[in-house]
């Protein structure tokens, strides 16, 4: 029996369905409640804080000698800042921690927050882009001159011939709006002093449990053993909980110091104006391309809109030099140049979230190929056709090696699932009846699983990458996996027990896998960049080995058959062409029990450990997209979505599929509804979901997907990568198909997200300009 | 996201309720469906020292036809209004209102009366109040009066009920059949706050509109009828210039809203679009 490729349910659901699951508020019992006092004005030099008599109130003054955060770049075109805990002489965004105080509850801590008075003495801030980047712009860090804290070159020898040679040189400047990443459960932690051993428990709502270790003990300057972190349940991350921040530092100090348990419980006002944003970027982009419709070059300009700080360990450098790195994504290119920066602000830090950069990028690539395919009276499919990556492996302009893909195959399929021809009759028709029908599509890779060589290379002084994992065999028969990587979501718990199951021989339903907390699991780096699939299920395929071969061993001894003749299947081991078998649970309970008839796992038991450090896949995929602008108001309608995916070998079917589902949506959110604003003084304008637009099941098509499966060896489970392509791809598809809607005008999309009055708005340009 | 401390009462009676009221004044709240108080208290918006919850007082939960009107009491919740609340066209129209108003949580704790209450812009049944011209019963210690929808909205958020006035029903004059009705709203995602919004009601005799009621809602600070339209309309065969220029007339006659969603431009051109389709809507059925 063979449980890899089947599509189990998720052994996470029924505790989650059932209410059972504990998530950080709910460990909040008993404890008192951190409030955070947070800047009402986005820049100022803060000439008081003032709380009534008695009130217990944290400033950075009581916080003494602990540490700001400040992650770094191994490179000379970074510049390092600095983010306090709690700021003491300045504020540089609407949000940024001041003070705390602790109460009883949570409702008196924000009582007692409100009786804060902090004065601030204001002055102008730098909010956009072009704010930062004026001549004389007021500097959010003093040492970033022109705002400028990463700028990032790459060049080829031969961009400017090429561009000189080339037949059309397509032109535009594509921006994307901020975005928040909308986690359900937004952040929280309940940090617990242990009287006994005086170490502290910090349950939070992380993705990177291990490396929140890391950072507070560091900040704190104390030892890791000091700390154990846990990440219980958690409500979706997408990113924005991969990153230390000043209240779980704040929290573990005040647990420190009042010798308690404080918790700090998020609510969704601080959650969308004070936590991370992302996307905010501005790409200017020119693509050469010869008579035939093969691109020749591309010339990006690419700037980030990173906020106020950088995050811890990403880095502010996560969207502007994967950016950088990732631009030329599916196609063949030789001629490349490109500049990154990110842009400091006075707004919100920016982190990573699903996707990073590629779904800004991807749009503008997909719109340059459009745009490009117009100009030469080429077709959207035969454009691409001809400059698709179809020889793998593919080493990149910028180095990035592409393990072999269907990136043709993904779109011929996608075109063939939609029918265009017969798409284009109906579009005519809807046309001549007023009715303004489009059909967009995206062709992306997904650089997957990326382990310590793809970080390195962004040279970041903290390098992810590895994974390891720990299997055991307890007296009983049942395995425990102990892993790393920290699931808030995704299913893993689900696919790795299938991977293993394969391996050992043990049912999924007899293997517990263990993640999320530091004291029981290796050190590993989280869960992110669609890597624990790959990492740490690969890690869990090598550990299986191993386990299964000293499974093998006992069983070999017990049944007196040579090892390699011993089959383990279903809980059973078996003599090969015999009828001896024997429980698994049995040689588990000889190898604790008699373990001097075992020599041959002396040293080991009934475990293995195993670490995958890979240099990363490729996943693809091609996404498209009908949908219908409405003439009168603008609004756009998505009326089919068509997603053929190339993730390698599928571990569970139904989990990748949910991945596609929740990914696509987020890339639909990008593309039509969600921005995050600000007004001129710095003020976050969308601090609720009635005004920060997160779609609902009602906005969202039915969504048509179809796989499929290029071997891989850069996976040793053959598994690509799947979190991110959804929300990579879709923003792309949906701004092709309005731009397709909206032909007749002239009407072409370049930003994001496309809101029904800007479409109405361009539509009356249009008009006005033919006139 | 917690509110201030308040004050909690559970009135059985709506005497009980009335004589809360009178007490408190200014400081005192009606708690009925509690969709809009609620989050505003949680965000500190509102900070009522006290909350007159009147969910236990059963004798506001009704909805009667009577007297040729239908007769909405306090607690009647939006969710009741889903399905046709009696024969006739206008049970037959509340419901076409009743799905574009929040989502179905909302609709089964929200009241009618409550969002009348608020005044909110962007609320349906203010329109329909509006559009309707409804009858508002209120009721104080002072005693009881009625009033109409240009004597009660005041702007957004704002309305003429005093702090020590219950709003206790509201009436709804029937339609018979010779009335037809439209209603089109334009919101970002299902269930938000509407944009813009319209509500047409006609009377057509002989293929002619002898009455009509125009209303428009969602674009400026309160709802309002559209007069120089109802009358292009009234005496019309209702045909498409006539429908077009209507909503050319609603257009102009607003003085829009502008928020991060919608400039003024774009909820005229929001209101001329959602005139046209409940105009439409109501002529062809």
């Amino acid at each position: 029996m063979r449980w890899v490729g089947r599509p189990l349910p998720r052994y996470e659901d029924p505790v989650l369905l059932q209410g059972h699951g504990r998530y950080s508020a709910d460990l909040a019992q008993g404890a008192r409640f951190l409030r955070f006092v947070r800047s009402p004005i986005a820049r100022g030099r803060i000439l008081t804080v003032n709380a009534p008599p008695e009130t217990p109130m944290i400033t950075a003054a009581a916080l003494g000698d602990v540490k700001p955060i400040c992650p770094r770049l191994d490179r000379p075109d970074c510049v390092a800042v600095a983010q306090p805990i709690l700021a003491s002489e300045r504020v540089i965004y609407v949000g940024e921690p001041i003070a705390a105080v602790i109460s009883d509850t949570a409702a008196d801590a924000e009582d007692l927050a409100e009786r804060v008075t902090v004065e601030i003495n204001p002055e102008t801030p730098v909010v956009t882009l072009d704010q930062a980047l004026a001549p004389s712009a007021p500097l959010v860090h003093e040492a970033a001159a022109q705002n400028t804290l990463i700028d990032a070159r790459f060049e080829t020898a031969g961009v400017v011939v090429a561009f000189t040679s080339a037949d059309q040189v397509v032109e535009f400047t594509f921006t994307s709006g901020r975005q928040a990443a909308m986690p359900l459960e937004a952040r929280g932690a309940v940090a617990a002093f242990d009287t006994a051993s005086g170490r502290v428990t910090l349950s939070a709502s992380t993705q990177m449990p291990h490396l929140l270790r890391t950072g507070i003990a560091d900040a704190l300057g104390i030892a890791e053993s000091e700390l154990r972190v846990i990440a219980p349940e958690v409500g979706g991350g997408f990113g924005q909980k991969m990153a230390l921040i000043p209240e779980y530092v704040a929290a573990v100090w005040a647990a420190r110091h009042f010798a308690c348990t404080v918790a700090w419980i998020e609510d969704r006002l601080e959650n969308l104006t004070a936590s991370f944003h992302a996307r905010d970027q501005r790409l200017h982009l020119r693509g050469a391309f010869d008579a035939d419709g093969r691109l020749l070059a591309i010339d990006a300009d690419i700037l980030c809109n990173v906020g106020a700080y950088s995050n811890f360990p990403a880095t502010c450098g996560v969207e502007p030099l994967m950016a950088l790195a990732d631009m030329p994504g599916p196609y063949q290119l030789t001629e490349y140049r490109a500049r990154a920066r990110a842009i400091a602000t006075n707004t919100c830090p920016m982190a990573p979230y699903r996707g990073v950069s590629r779904p800004v990028i991807t749009a503008a690539m997909e719109r340059l190929m459009d745009c490009a395919a117009a100009r030469l009276g080429l077709d959207a499919l035969e454009i691409r056709r001809r400059n698709l990556t179809a020889e793998f492996p593919h080493t990149s302009v910028t180095g990035v090696v592409h393990d072999p893909g269907s990136y043709r195959e993904a779109m011929e399929a996608a075109a063939q699932v939609i029918d265009i021809a017969q798409f284009r009759t109906r579009q005519q028709t809807a046309r001549s009846e007023g009715c303004w029908l489009g059909l967009g599509m995206s062709v992306f890779a997904e650089r997957t699983g990326p382990g310590t060589p793809a970080f390195a290379a962004r040279r970041m002084v903290m390098t992810p990458g590895f994974e390891r994992v720990e299997l055991v065999i307890d007296p009983s028969g049942f395995l425990e996996a102990r892993i790393g990587s920290s699931p808030h979501g995704q299913g893993l718990k689900t696919t790795l027990a299938q991977l293993v199951a394969d391996e050992t021989g043990i049912a999924p339903r007899d293997i517990r896998v263990v993640a999320g907390d530091t004291d029981r699991t290796p050190y590993g780096w989280g869960t992110f960049a669609s890597r624990s699939l790959v990492i740490a299920g690969g890690a869990c395929k090598l550990a299986g080995t191993k386990l299964r071969e000293r499974l093998q061993a006992v069983a070999s001894q017990v049944l007196e058959a040579a090892a390699s003749d011993i089959e383990i299947n279903d809980g059973r081991a078996f003599v090969r062409g015999t009828d001896l078998s024997i429980e698994v649970r049995q040689l588990a309970r000889a190898a604790y029990h008699q373990s001097h008839r075992f020599p041959a796992i002396a040293e080991t038991g009934l475990s293995a450990v195993a670490t995958y450090d890979p240099y990363g896949t490729f996943s693809n995929a091609c996404h498209i997209a009908i949908v219908a602008a409405d003439g009168a108001t603008g609004q756009v309608t998505i009326e089919r979505f068509v997603i053929v995916e190339d993730a390698g070998q599928l571990i569970n079917p139904m989990i990748v599929e949910g991945q596609i589902h929740g990914g696509v949506a987020q890339g639909i959110a990008n593309a039509l509804y969600e921005r995050v604003v600000y007004d001129d003084a710095g003020n976050p304008l969308t601090g609720s979901l009635s005004d920060y637009l997160v779609p609902t099941m009602a906005e969202i098509p039915k969504l048509e997907i179809q796989h499929l499966v290029t071997p891989t060896d850069a996976s040793v489970t053959g598994a690509k990568g799947v979190g991110e392509g959804g929300t990579i791809g879709a923003p792309a598809a949906v701004l092709n198909a309005v731009s397709d809607a909206l032909a007749p005008f002239g009407v072409g999309i370049f930003e994001m997200p496309i809101t029904p009055q800007r479409v109405l708005h361009l539509l009356r340009e249009a008009e006005r300009k033919a006139q | 996201m917690k509110p201030v401390s308040f004050r909690y009462f559970a009135p059985r009676s709506v005497d009980e309720a009335i004589d809360l009221l009178a007490e408190h004044g200014e400081e005192g709240k009606i708690l009925a469906g509690g969709q809009s108080l609620v989050p505003a208290m949680n965000f500190r918006l509102a900070r009522p020292a006290s909350l007159i919850d009147i969910n236990r007082i059963d004798a506001l939960d009704y909805v009667r036809e009577d007297g040729g009107q239908l007769r909405i009491g306090a607690l009647a919740r939006h969710a009741r209004f889903e399905t046709p609340v009696a024969r006739g066209v206008l049970a037959a129209f509340l419901p076409r209102v009743a799905r574009h108003i929040g989502h179905l949580p909302i609709r089964c704790r929200g009241t009618f009366c409550g969002s009348i209450a608020h005044a909110d812009p962007a609320s349906e049944w203010c329109l329909v109040a509006t559009t309707l011209n409804a009858e508002l019963a209120i009721m104080s210690r002072r005693g009881r009066r009625n009033v109409r929808p240009n004597e009660y909205f005041a702007g957004a958020l704002t309305t003429t009920l005093q702090p020590d006035e219950l709003l206790a029903e509201i009436r709804l004059g029937l339609l018979d059949d010779s009335w037809r009705t439209g209603f089109a709203e334009f919101s970002r995602r299902a269930g938000d706050y509407a944009l813009a919004m319209a509500a047409a009601v006609l009377r057509l005799e002989d293929g002619r509109i002898v009455d009509a009621r125009l209303g428009v809602g969602g674009a400026a600070d309160r709802p309002s009828r559209i007069a120089a339209a109802e009358a292009l309309l009234t005496g019309s065969d209702g045909g498409p210039d006539i429908v077009r220029e209507a909503g050319n007339i609603a257009a102009e006659a607003i003085e829009p809203l502008e928020d991060i969603h919608a400039s003024t431009v774009y909820r005229r051109d929001l209101v001329r679009a959602m005139v046209r389709r409940a105009l439409n809507q109501a002529l062809t059925r």
